[in-house]
This record gives C-alpha cells, structure tokens and sequence, in this order.
C-alpha cells in the first residue's frame, strides 16, 4: 500500500529504506540542481582532483533547467527534464554519496541495479508542470559554473516538493510498460 | 503588390514566442479535460489534474507552462504577391531573440559540437512555403527537447505496407514510453523522401486536436492508430491508463514506387503553438 511521507535532505540511508515504489513524498530542504552539462563537467572536475561545489554525501539532485526567474520570483518554470540522458553518470554519482534523484521518465537497468547496490531512491516529478513546481521552490542560488546558464549547478530550497518513488532500493519499478 | 515590413515580423514573432509558451491553447486544454473525465486510473487522473492545474497557475503567475521552453520552430506561408521589405529570416530570429530575453524564457540552443549555448535561443528552425495570395502567416511552436528526443524515422520499404507503418507507430511510442511527457501529440509523416517524411510529421503537430483530414483514407488511419496508441497502457507521465494521446494526426505524400518512409514526430502535453497572418 503505498504512502505519503514527508521528508527532509539530506537523506540518511534509513530514509531510502522506508521508501517504497509507488510511495508519494513531500520533500523538504536543499535540493542540488543539475543537468546534462553539469554532470559531465563535475566528474571531470573530481577526476582532476577538484572538491564538489556542495557535500555530496545523501545529497539529492534534482535533474532541471529552470527558465529565468521574472522579478519578484526565486526561480521561474523548473519542472523536470527526462532523467535517461543522465544515466550515463548515475551510477558514479551514488557511489560518491548521492542518495536521491529527481527527473521524469525510465531509467536504464545499470542505474537501477546501482540503486539496490548503494541504498538509493529515484523520485519522479511531473513533467511539464513546471509552473505548479515552481511554487514549492522558496530559493535558488548558482553554485557552480554560472557560465552553463540554465544549466549551472544550483541550490534550491524547497518546501512540501511532491514526488513519487517511481525505482525504490529493493528493484521497484512504477513505470507501466506498454502493452504491444 | 502588398508590401510588409519586416521590423513589423520580428514585433510579431517577439509577442507569439512569449504567449505561446505560457497559454496553453484551447484545444489541448480541452482535450487534457475530457481526458481527465475518462482515465480510469487514479494516478493517471490526478496527473491530468495536476497539468491542467499547472495551465491555470502557469496564465495567473505569468510563467512558461514547463521550464523547456523550446527550439523555435515555424512554419511560414508567403503569400506570392506579397513582397517583404528586409531579410525575413533575420527578422525573425530577432523576433526570437528578443521575446526569450524579454519573456524569461530558457535559451534552449547551442552548438552541436561545443555544445556551447548560443545564448538567445537563435537560430530559429524556419520552414517557408510559397503559397498563392498576398498574405504572411507566421507558425510557431516551441518543440522540447525530451519529446523530440523519442521521434523516430523509419525508411520501410513497399513489402512492409500499411501493417508496417502501424507497427512502428506503435513500437517508437511503446519504447519512448514515460520519457516524452505524455499524454502528448502524436505527429505521423508517411511518404515523400527522407527529408520530408519527417517534415510531415512535423507540420501534422501543427493541426488543431478537432481539425478533420480532408482525406477519408488518412481519417481512417488517424482514428485507429489513435485507439492503438491508447491502448497501449502507458498512460499519463507513464503511470498506465487509457491516455497515452490526445491526439493523433498524419500527413502524407507521394514517395518514391521503392519506398515507405515513416516519421514519427512526438509532443508532449505541453503542445505549444500560436500563428499569426499579416
């Protein structure tokens, strides 16, 4: 039966073990921003010998490149971008220590398996809802490579965030496959 | 001869970018409704409640419905009597430029290679047909990259007939599966070359959901692929339901007695256009 938790980064691994496929969450806290661009330029960054711009360890990253905030507004339309073409660094990034991500769509066998391996969580937010989404971002600040625009790496504040579990650490999967 | 100044183009262009990424259109509003009236999924239902939600907030906060706010795509008619005063496609590039600065729309576009931003979301995709008559009518929509990303061309071949163009229909849709936001637009380009398969595609986006095909053959076709489509059980956000699209829409044209080219272009919910006729 799934449920609705609220929840708070950064996430300790009891709080990736209570979640269950299907489960919704009201996420509250710090949130990582990060994208195509950024991902591959922060693992360059740590293979040089760089530090990571923030602590890495049960660190949530939210897969979004929001539109300019309009005077008055933290941030403008931020909902999630398809979390396949980040695949490709996943797995890295939950070794290192992240223990949540954020994005919409399937994610690739090798990130699931990952997902058991190092007690992780994938959260699915609504795609193209970035209006709504928006209102439950209360602050944003670039932290790191500014010059990538709209696809810098940013801290983001966010209260009651809703999300669902869509892979959990045990193998679950929400997704429906489609009937050929 | 009718004669239009362009600066009067990039005025145009710069107000349609900004409206057409923050109003979703009518019909698709409607169609996200009627959708969310039918889904017998729960989770699918409340994924509909949450877009048009996400439509009413995104007019009152004067927001871009969803953070990607596009490649430029439009398709203009020229008129063949209607003479342009200065280099249209500048001009509407300009128009792009300065309603993504002024609207605080995202700036989507970079170099293939570099991959470095160009930093105002030009160029601008341009498609222009001369048409007869003295009018300009200017199409835009503003195509995400997620979306665009689970298309597909297929070059069938006659022995794969019309099964074959349903089968990969089917299969490009049932493998984007949750990826292309839907439930979104399904547009089908079947014939012509490899060049314009895809172009078909592209322009059946363009179509209202209650536009009819003039074609009865085509109609058909449109229908049952429709049905097809939802069947498939993936549902809104990929959470299984009946609502995989709210809408289904081919162009065809002749190709060549040793072809059957297939393009399948798909559109997320977010199915943004406007147009304007000068």
């Amino acid at each position: 039966m799934s449920q609705e938790i609220k929840l708070s980064t950064p996430f300790q691994e009891e709080d990736v073990l209570k979640l269950r496929t299907g489960d919704k969450v009201l996420l509250s806290g710090r949130i990582y921003a990060a994208r195509d661009a950024a991902h591959k330029r922060l693992l360059q960054d740590l293979d040089q010998g760089m530090e990571a711009p923030f602590n890495l360890q049960g660190a949530v990253l939210y897969y979004v490149g929001p539109t300019p905030a309009p005077p008055g507004r933290v941030i403008g339309s931020a909902g999630p971008t398809t979390s396949s073409r980040m695949d490709a660094y996943t797995p890295r990034m939950h070794v290192l220590g992240i223990k949540a991500t954020i994005g919409k769509g399937r994610r690739s066998e090798e990130v699931r398996r990952v997902l058991r391996e190092q007690k992780a969580v994938y959260l699915g937010a609504t795609g193209g809802a970035g209006a709504l989404l928006s209102r439950c971002i209360t602050g944003s600040r670039v932290l790191a490579y500014q010059d990538l625009d709209t696809e810098a790496i940013r801290e983001l504040e966010v209260q009651d965030f809703p999300l669902l579990v869509v892979n959990d650490a045990y193998g679950g999967e929400l997704y429906a496959t489609a009937r050929l | 001869m009718r004669s239009i100044d362009v600066r009067e183009v990039t005025g145009q262009v710069a107000r349609m970018v900004v409206e057409a990424n923050i109003g979703l259109p009518r019909d698709v509003f409607a169609a996200l409704r009627k959708a969310r009236e039918n889904e017998d999924n729960p989770s699918g239902r409340e994924i509909l409640g949450q877009l048009l939600e996400n439509a009413r907030l995104a007019r009152e906060m004067n927001l871009p419905l969803c953070q990607d706010t596009g490649l430029a795509v439009f398709f203009v008619e020229m008129g063949q009597e209607c003479r342009l005063r200065g280099d249209l496609y500048q001009a509407i590039n300009d128009g792009v430029s300065q309603g993504y600065a002024q609207g605080y729309l995202r700036k989507s576009v970079c170099n293939p290679l570099s991959r470095k931003n160009t930093g105002d979301n030009t160029p601008a995709s341009i498609h222009l047909d001369l048409v007869p008559g003295d009018r300009l009518k200017i199409r835009f929509m503003p195509k995400g990259g997620g979306s665009e990303n689970m298309s597909g061309l297929a070059m069938l071949t006659p022995s794969h007939g019309l099964e074959g163009v349903k089968e990969f229909v089917l299969q490009r849709v049932a493998v984007a599966g949750p990826n292309p936001c839907p439930p979104g637009i399904i547009g089908i380009g079947i014939g012509g070359s490899f060049d314009q398969a895809p172009l078909l595609a592209k322009k059946a986006l363009f179509r209202s959901l209650d536009d009819i095909h003039q074609d009865q053959e085509v109609r058909d076709l449109e229908a049952e692929l429709f049905e097809s489509v939802n069947s498939l059980g993936i549902g809104p956000m990929g959470m299984g339901g009946k609502t995989t699209c709210l809408g289904l829409k081919i162009e065809t044209a002749p190709c060549h007695i040793a072809s059957l080219p297939v393009a399948v272009n798909i559109q997320c919910h977010a199915a943004r256009h406007k147009e304007v006729s000068l």
